[in-house]
């Protein structure tokens, strides 16, 4: 493979080589089945235990508060399921933001099918929501909130504890997608009362296929998977153990990396962020207060996927808001919402950083991106109107 | 990840054509950065009435530079009887196939080549107007454009009309009426009866200017702003609504579009029919 500069790290990231080594004898000599009576198979449950302390504690949490499951999009899905199941028939109504990322947002839309009232509070221009509007959206049958921490296109981090508080106040559920906060920057569930958090391995360097579902203790969770007593009835099915101890040591990373992650990613992305600025004529960032390792750009005048080829021919793998990547014709409902208009948000690129990105592959980037642009500029019909 | 043939990515790498012709004999433009995709496409003849040069320039994806590289490649020699009758198929077959999502870059060429002949031959301008009857107000597609894609392509599906011109691919507003045209081409009739329309009770003024607002908040405002574009509200002056549009949708080509398919139709359903609304 030539050389690869992956920039892409909000998508999916590198397993942590220190994960690959706890997960490895769970993928060979140790396949017992944690459920088994003997101590063959069920000697590995000590290891999911395990697991679920050094999740607990990156979050704050007790250990019998966080349930294993597939995917963040399931815990999700479960969380926002799940909440409407507690608050009863009678409560129809549901409040999440337009900015969601779609595991939320398409679960309101499945919602809105079924005659649920489903209120998508709106962002301004730099992403951020409106505390006011929010609390005066809660009525008399809401049955859950819904806001993420952190937004995955353009790094846009929301006052989770503040919500959380205000929606408490009203004595009504609250889901927050965390899957782009957590490992990332603190999250801290001691403080922040939050009743659901969903959370995703891989995006903090422990293998894809496995999330969390964080419940509050004191919330008798229906079971959603039927047939089995794993996590606590509320999920059957055998775990994934491999993936499970991988997530716990990932997490205990995390705890133990954090600032300095956070701090050198921020650093690099700072200097990227920089360079394509003042490279690149006519780009603008998205997006204001972000998590350190996201940078959202967009370029007048070209449009992603064209900028996404030219950088995949050098190497560098980053994501695009632009309607041509992902096989809609619209662009990002993110960037829409925020405003951008469609020129830009076509041009948009993201780039989002890991602990592993080097200044080297910064300065790579540096040097390439004004060139594609101005390619691709060269080819653009609105660069050179008739004068 | 797309499943570019590899003649897509050489034209995508290494385009042909890309430029300005100045003293061009044709012109055509088509589409708007707004809708993710744009293309000039200029011609000049010799003095055999042959394509002696012919430039692009293009906003948009990988395909839509590729297509407008191939189209360029493949009508230089021509007589514009000949480029005529290149087919967005045609495109398609030379480049060795395009994803169907994005078949629309190959109409779009088709489009331009067509705008830029009418222009040399009409003195028109090579922008290619919305006539007639928009269905997709979202992308500005006419029903002239969906009946020649499904015409030349053998459209069946609302999904493949969507691939091939983007109608339907935005709000999802017009898909009914892509089905209807899609049944009558297809030789069905559309069996259902329209509803029979309620008669509108008479308003006060006060209650008029409410409704109006109530509709523009709920119904209108949502739609625009999924384009990140706005309106407000400037007078009412009788049956006259005056509004200003504000945020990209003043600096997108479907303007008057907007007004005549969107905002007009919307305040004359839930309002009144006798509202006219105009730019202030």
């Amino acid at each position: 493979m030539n050389k690869i500069v992956y920039l892409d790290n909000n998508a999916t990231t590198r397993v942590a080589p220190e994960v690959f080594i706890e997960m490895k004898p769970f993928l060979s000599d140790f396949y017992g089945n944690p459920s088994s009576i003997h101590t063959f198979g069920g000697g590995c449950r000590k290891f999911i235990n395990k697991a679920r302390e050094q999740v607990a504690e990156l979050l704050a949490a007790e250990p019998e508060e966080i349930i294993f499951t597939g995917s963040g999009s399931e815990s999700d899905n479960t969380a926002i399921m799940g909440a409407l199941e507690l608050a009863g028939p009678e409560k129809r109504h549901v409040i999440i933001t337009q900015v969601e990322h779609e595991a939320v947002l398409e679960v309101g839309h499945y919602l809105k099918r079924k005659s649920y009232r489903v209120t998508e509070l709106l962002v301004d221009r730099k992403g951020a929501l409106n505390l006011d509007l929010l609390a005066d959206s809660i009525t008399e049958d809401t049955a859950v909130v819904s806001v993420m921490w952190a937004n995955n296109e353009t790094g846009v981090v929301y006052p989770i504890e503040q919500i959380a508080e205000i929606v408490k106040s009203k004595g009504v559920y609250f889901h927050t997608d965390a899957v782009q906060a957590v490992g990332k920057i603190p999250v801290d569930l001691s403080r922040v009362p939050v009743d659901f958090l969903a959370l995703s391995g891989h995006k903090f360097h422990a293998p894809k296929g496995v999330g969390v579902l964080f419940v509050r203790n004191g919330i008798k969770m229906p079971p959603y998977i039927r047939g089995g007593h794993q996590e606590n009835g509320i999920r059957a099915g055998t775990e994934n153990v491999a993936g499970i101890v991988g997530l716990g040591k990932a997490a205990e990373l995390a705890r133990e990396r954090m600032s300095a992650d956070a701090d050198h990613e921020k650093t690099l992305r700072d200097k990227l962020e920089k360079g394509i600025l003042a490279t690149c004529k006519d780009s603008r960032v998205n997006g204001a207060n972000r998590l350190p390792n996201t940078l959202n750009v967009s370029f007048e005048f070209v449009e992603g996927e064209s900028i996404l080829l030219m950088l995949d021919d050098l190497g560098i793998c980053a994501s695009s808001g632009s309607a041509c990547t992902s096989g809609s014709l619209e662009p990002s409902h993110v960037l829409r919402a925020m405003g951008v208009p469609h020129s830009m948000a076509h041009g948009s690129i993201r780039f989002s950083l890991s602990r592993y990105t080097t200044e080297e592959e910064i300065d790579y980037v540096l040097e390439h991106m004004p060139k594609v642009i101005d390619r691709l500029r060269e080819i653009s019909p609105f660069t050179h109107q008739i004068a | 990840m797309w499943n570019y043939t590899d003649k897509v990515m050489e034209h995508f790498r290494n385009p042909k054509n890309v430029g300005y012709i100045k003293d061009a004999d044709g012109v055509g433009e088509v589409g708007s950065t707004a809708c993710g995709d744009a293309l000039r496409l200029m011609f000049k003849l010799d003095d055999q009435s042959r394509i002696a040069d012919a430039r692009f320039q293009t906003f948009g994806c990988g395909s839509a530079i590729a297509t407008s590289s191939a189209l360029t490649e493949m009508i230089k020699g021509k007589t514009l009887e000949e480029a005529e009758k290149i087919t967005n198929q045609d495109i398609v077959s030379f480049l060795g196939g395009l994803p169907e999502q994005k078949m629309h870059c190959s109409v779009m060429g088709r489009e331009a080549l067509e705008a830029a002949i009418e222009n040399y031959r009409n003195g028109t301008t090579g922008k290619r107007k919305l006539e007639g009857h928009v269905v997709c107000v979202c992308f500005g597609v006419t029903e002239d454009k969906i009946r020649s894609a499904i015409r030349d392509n053998g459209l069946t599906t609302v999904e493949q009309v969507t691939n091939y011109t983007k109608a339907g691919g935005g709000c999802g507003g017009c898909i009914p009426e892509i089905e209807e045209i899609l049944a009558e081409m297809n030789g069905k009739k559309s069996s259902e009866e329209k509803p029979a329309k309620p008669q509108p009770k008479k308003l006060t003024t006060l209650e008029k200017i409410r409704l109006i607002e109530k509709v523009i908040q709920e119904d209108i405002r949502p739609e625009l702003k999924k384009h990140g574009g706005d309106l407000e509200l400037v007078d009412i002056d009788g049956n006259n609504v005056i509004v200003k549009l504000l945020g990209s949708c003043t600096e997108c080509g479907i303007t008057r579009f907007t007004l005549n398919t969107l905002i007009e139709p919307k305040l004359r359903q839930k309002v009144s029919s006798e509202l006219a609304v105009m730019e202030g």
